[in-house]
């Protein structure tokens, strides 16, 4: 067995764990192949269990022949081993090191995971892009689905099922994605029912520095808007960015050959800046001991708040020109992975009273994130307190989860969810033992047979007892476009996210508590007054029939 | 709120205010500085007491209000083509841009203004003229809410330890102390008035709080005139007396609220600190509070970059850092802490002072109060909060907030950052108080309002000689009486939170002080959460309680009819209407909103290629086009109290019909749909 080789000491005796505001627990610590586990002897006291996919860097230090382990995680909590004996604690450290860094995706846990629940729906099916399409075409008859990249050959990071203008015929949808960054054709990302305005989204168009040109891919383009109808390109990177992409290869449309398209560049950052932020932002919420006035120089030198108010305004912008102007959109970045996943699918929440309800946040991600080819694998291989200079990592999908919150912090009562549940979804972005978010795209996904091999997080999440936890007692269908305010004021640090390990959360989450007993109370009474009401309606009624003759 | 207001008051569909007016200009526009929309057109009144903005558009006549005892500044700007614009800055927030044709009626509505917003005597406020329509017999009961000797009985008073002293009847003392002063039993009237004089401004220690389970207390007074060297017998029996007062204990905490460096610089001036040798057992603690100058500039520079126009997340955190102002709340608030901290846990008594002891004094015993003792986290215990700590201790309420003509170096927000104190706090502790931010809100806009007499002068003696009482209204009444806008849904009394001390974290914890951006950008409507949280959960409590009631109703019919069947007879009972449970649309009605300005860089996008015509310039997103619906949230004034328009707020949303701006909204979204 692999892990065994790995695992020198599996057993420690007379550990001791410091977690902040919890007393220090010691007990015997065990390491398995995929879990760190300390359990204390008394009966009572918590346990940790800890993934090693969630460990993200570990620092080991010796007092005499104490050793301390300070593990830092991807969902920034930071904990503390003491661990007696030099080797013990040496041991343990290189097995962490070695079994939270495997190489091979089917080592992970998600593949010796074995579900302790009944699975009521399996979640590898829930949101079929069939099912998806069908919730249009009742709508519109201009879209049509497309089996091109079954075999993945036309797309690798596209999924199987695509939908696309009926007009354009496959054959021409091979020469579009030519054209297109990594064969990102432009596929529907949203239709809006209100006017039948539609988001589409695509990687870059290769059009180098010769502005090279493709009659199909303009044809595609243009077959998206109605007569006399016009669109708009948004281009996630700023000018000068598009036009250094030229340079590789990439570049952007030129309007004179979208003569019915106007072009609006705006300026996402991507990869190392935002993971540079992420890493800056966690250290000065670790950082307790500066003064205010540090605090905020940190907060400001971050730049995450700076990320969050230009992923927001872009998503309001496209949001705008959608229902506001009557204009459908096309979103690229470079790739069309990242920023301009982050920019279709607030646009939805914005725009479309499902994609904030549980199960169409569900079917948000699945669709905009997972189908559309997000690399989580890459971008959540590390978090906040690794060291390696790895390009491919970034805090994209976190950065979309705190705009939902920013949104979601504006319009408290427009939401199914609740922050649990974009807390919860951050968590299995970066370590899970469910296997939605293994690989890069849905290629990956099908070789790796996750769909066999792997439990769906939606299988757990989608079953009742869970679904209360993430449930927003709040919530009242609102059927509207909800704007969000993208002002700095209006703006605010995710403490749920950053301060989690950092200040206890009791107040609040008694006031939340306080909130659904208020709530609940009040559908107690609602149901009694029902019944009774209908007892008195039938006992008057008997009354009525009997009087009648 | 229902308005009810000056008899000369115009409404949208009764008399114009040109009546009573003094003046007014036609064609005026008022600036929307938040949205780009175009500028609303309208009248600009000026009556006795109001700027009155009212927009000639028909359908609304929209009024925007604005008292003149909150003017802070006005400001003439270079004239443009369209004409003079009037920059007007108020004390609780609001800005309002006006733009007025010709030069010479803006120089005379700038003229009037300064002088307007300038009264010289009490007699030009607000209150003198303010008439809600009470009959004496109320208004004297609306005076009489909150009382004082009721507060000191509350607390235990007078007990083994203290007593009410009469040391200061009319003043003869301390004109700037309230004449009913609890003092230790042990301190004569010999040792108060000697140690009165080795006081600045003869303000000697007294009670502020007292616990009389654990007999500490908190006292609070001005400096000693100690100089570098002076002692005073008197005032060293008087410290003793406190601490003897407090069996439990064998020292007494002495907190300097101010900077070290700024007592030392005192002491060159014949004033100074306590020396820990000449008193016995004192433990004596600086707690460096800046002073009223530094925390007028740091606010100063705090609005400058609420003010700005579309800042980046950087200006705006570069900015909120460097203007101090939350360095400022928290050192008040570590103040408190440490002050609550050692009444609660070690059980000791602290004397509390800073330079004169009535400014950052008030503060640093009022947060302390506050964390220590449930009852002034209640609406009515708040009350009695202020009104025990800064209106009887002689908080110069007319110097700092300028109701008065007078020096703008007296101008200070002291009052300002106690309240912010107690947002911090609920921020925190969201079940432990039982009023909500709106309560805060309005305290602080009554502040500035000179509407009721409470905050009027500098002291008790002014406002006894002024008569307040016989000619003005109580502020704690008119919020009393509307005390339902003003609560918290999460408020339980027999909740955890709301059971003694609150006990903040002892790291220091900087960012949980945030940004309040309720207050100081409340005028910007758009900045806000859309869907209030607050109001929300009332309406569902208020539901509740009908059904509650509709419940019992029902029981008691079945059991009519159960009891008619069994007897065979039948009696008619007329069938009640079932109400109707539709939801709460509080939460809809606000919802309706407009995209703001996300497209600040949109009228100079850079993206048409030179080679292209404009044929599509019809498409080229304007500011107007993108605005066009964007209601106006920033200004709609109550037209009783100047408060902003919150009566669409009403805890009652339910019922109610939608609030204009998001009915209006609604069909507007609808117009953009159609001509799509």
């Amino acid at each position: 067995m692999e892990f065994a080789e790995l695992i020198k000491t599996p057993r420690v005796d007379n550990v001791v764990l410091h977690r902040p505001f919890y007393p220090a627990v010691e007990g015997t610590l065990c390491l398995t192949g995929h879990h760190l586990i300390l359990s204390s002897r008394q009966d009572n006291t918590e346990e940790l269990w800890l993934l090693h996919s969630n460990i993200d860097a570990i620092d080991k230090r010796f007092v005499g022949s104490l050793g301390t382990i300070i593990i830092k995680c991807k969902d920034f909590r930071i904990i503390q081993l003491d661990i007696p004996g030099m080797e013990e604690c040496l041991n343990i450290a290189s097995s962490i090191e070695a079994l939270s860094t495997l190489d091979s995706v089917t080592l992970m846990y998600p593949f010796f995971y074995r579900p302790m629940f009944e699975v009521i729906e399996d979640g590898w099916h829930s949101f079929l892009p069939e099912q998806e399409f069908e919730l249009y075409s009742s709508a519109t008859s201009e879209w049509r689905l497309s089996y091109i990249n079954k075999e993945f050959t036309v797309c690798p990071s596209y999924p199987p099922t695509v939908i696309v203008p009926k007009s354009i015929d496959d054959e021409a949808l091979r020469k579009v994605a030519a054209f297109r960054h990594g064969g990102r054709f432009p596929v529907l990302s949203y239709y809006h029912k209100k006017n039948g305005m539609v988001i589409m989204r695509s990687g870059q168009p290769l059009t180098g520095t010769n502005g090279r040109r493709c009659k199909e891919d303009e044809k595609l383009i243009n077959a998206t808007l109605r007569a006399g109808k016009r669109g708009y390109l948004i281009d996630t990177r700023s000018l000068n960015v598009a036009q250094q992409a030229r340079a590789k290869g990439g570049g952007f449309e030129q309007e004179a050959h979208y003569p019915q398209w106007r072009r609006i560049h705006k300026s996402i950052e991507r990869y190392h800046v935002l993971q540079e932020s992420l890493i800056k932002l966690v250290e000065a919420c670790n950082e307790q001991t500066h003064n205010m006035d540090r605090w905020l120089g940190k907060l400001e030198a971050s730049n995450w708040l700076t990320h969050i108010k230009e992923i927001l305004t872009t998503a309001c912008l496209a949001a705008q020109c959608i229902d506001r102007e009557g204009a459908s959109v096309l979103i690229h970045g470079t790739e069309g992975t990242d920023s301009t996943l982050q920019v279709t699918s607030l646009a939805q929440i914005i725009l479309e009273p499902r994609s904030r309800t549980i199960r169409g946040f569900e079917a948000l991600i699945e669709r905009e994130w997972l189908q559309a080819g997000h690399p989580f694998q890459q971008r959540c291989a590390q978090s906040a307190y690794c060291n390696s200079k790895q390009k491919w990592e970034a805090p994209v999908f976190l950065l979309f989860l705190d705009c939902v919150w920013q949104i979601l912090r504006q319009f408290p009562c427009s939401f199914e969810f609740n922050e649990h549940f974009l807390i919860m979804l951050f968590e299995h972005a970066y370590a899970s033992q469910f296997g939605t978010f293994l690989g890069n795209n849905e290629s990956e996904r099908c070789k790796l047979k996750l769909q066999q091999k792997t439990m769906s997080l939606w299988s757990w999440v989608n079953r009742p007892s869970e679904l209360s936890k993430f449930t927003n007692p709040l919530f009242e269908a609102n059927n509207l476009v909800i704007w969000p305010s993208v002002a700095p004021q209006s703006l605010q640090l995710w403490e749920g996210i950053f301060l989690r390990w950092s200040r206890s959360s009791k107040y609040l989450d008694e006031a939340y508590e306080e909130m659904v007993n208020i709530i609940e109370y009040n559908k107690e009474l609602q149901a009694k007054v029902n019944i009774l009401r209908r007892q008195l309606a039938e006992l008057e009624t008997e009354d009525g029939l009997r009087e009648s003759p | 709120m229902a308005p009810k207001g000056p008899s000369q008051e115009p409404s949208s569909n009764s008399q114009s205010p040109a009546a009573a007016a003094p003046g007014y200009v036609e064609n005026v526009r008022l600036v929307d500085r938040v949205s780009c929309k175009k500028a609303a057109l309208g009248t600009l009144y000026l009556t006795a007491t109001h700027v009155i903005f009212v927009e000639n558009a028909p359908d609304t006549r929209k009024e925007t209000w604005i008292l003149h005892s909150q003017i802070s500044t006005i400001e003439k700007q270079a004239t443009t083509a369209t004409g003079c614009p009037l920059l007007i800055r108020c004390k609780n927030f609001q800005i309002v841009q006006l733009v007025i044709p010709q030069e010479r009626d803006c120089h005379d509505v700038y003229i009037s203004l300064i002088r307007l917003a300038r009264p010289v005597k009490y007699e030009e406020l607000y209150c003198f003229s303010f008439n809600p329509k009470l009959d004496k017999e109320e208004r004297e009961q609306g005076w009489l809410l909150i009382d004082l000797s009721e507060e000191y009985k509350r607390m235990g008073l007078p007990d083994n330890y203290w007593q009410l002293s009469d040391v200061n009847r009319d003043y003869r003392v301390c004109d700037s102390y309230p004449t009913e002063l609890y003092v230790p039993k042990s301190a004569t009237a010999h040792i108060i008035v000697g140690s009165s004089k080795f006081r600045s401004r003869r303000r000697f220690p007294a009670l502020s709080y007292y616990c009389k389970e654990s007999h500490a207390s908190i006292c609070r007074s001005s400096q000693p005139l100690s100089g570098f060297s002076a002692r005073c017998l008197e005032d060293e029996q008087m410290l003793q007396a406190i601490r003897k007062a407090n069996p439990e204990s064998d020292f007494i905490y002495v907190v300097d609220t101010r900077p070290k460096l700024n007592a030392m610089a005192n002491r060159a001036a014949g004033k100074g600190y306590e020396n820990e040798d000449n008193y016995s057992n004192i433990k004596f603690q600086f707690i460096g509070i800046e002073n009223i100058h530094v925390m007028r500039n740091s606010l100063q520079k705090m609005l400058e970059v609420c003010e700005l126009k579309s800042p980046s997340m950087s200006d705006f955190l570069w900015g909120l850092e460097n203007s101090g102002w939350l360095r400022h709340i928290k050192a008040i608030m570590d103040a408190g802490i440490f002050i609550a901290k050692a009444v609660s846990e070690e059980g000791a008594s602290v004397l509390v002072h800073c330079s004169d002891g009535w400014d950052r004094t008030a503060q640093v015993c009022s947060v302390a109060s506050l964390l220590l003792d449930p009852y002034y986290r209640t609406v009515k215990g708040f009350m009695v909060l202020i009104e025990k700590d800064w209106i009887a201790f002689g908080h110069k309420f007319n110097h700092r907030y300028g109701n008065l003509d007078g020096d703008p170096k007296e101008i200070s927000p002291v009052i300002d950052q106690f309240i912010e104190c107690v947002w911090q706090l609920m921020e925190q502790f969201p079940c432990a108080f039982e009023f909500n931010e709106r309560f805060l809100i309005h305290i602080q806009h009554h502040v500035y309002s000179c509407q009721f007499g409470n905050f009027l002068c500098n002291s008790q003696k002014e406002r006894r000689e002024l008569k307040i009482q016989e000619r003005t209204y109580s502020l704690w009444s008119h919020l009393w009486k509307n005390r339902a806008d003003y609560l918290n849904p999460l408020f339980r009394a027999d909740h955890s939170q709301t059971q003694g001390s609150l006990h903040l974290p002892t790291a220091p914890c900087n960012f949980t002080y945030k940004f309040w951006s309720g207050m100081y950008n409340r005028f910007e409507k758009g900045m806000q959460p859309r869907q209030s949280v607050t109001d929300y959960l009332m309406a569902v409590k208020e539901e509740s309680q009908q059904l509650e009631e509709e419940l019992e109703a029902l029981e008691g019919r079945l059991e009519k009819i159960q009891k008619v069947h069994f007897n065979g007879t039948k009696v008619k009972d007329k069938q009640s209407e079932p109400s109707k449970h539709s939801g709460f649309s509080t939460s809809d009605n606000n919802t309706a909103n407009t995209p703001q300005d996300y497209s600040g860089n949109m009228k100079s996008f850079p993206s048409r290629s030179p080679s292209q015509g404009d044929e599509d310039s019809a498409l080229i997103l304007t500011h107007d086009n993108l605005k066009s619906s964007d209601p106006d949230l920033s200004v709609n004034s109550d037209q009783e109290s100047g408060v902003e328009d919150l009566s669409c707020r009403s805890p009652s949303g339910g019922e109610h019909a939608p609030s204009e701006d998001s009915g209006k909204d609604r069909d507007s979204d609808e117009a953009v749909f159609l001509t799509a």
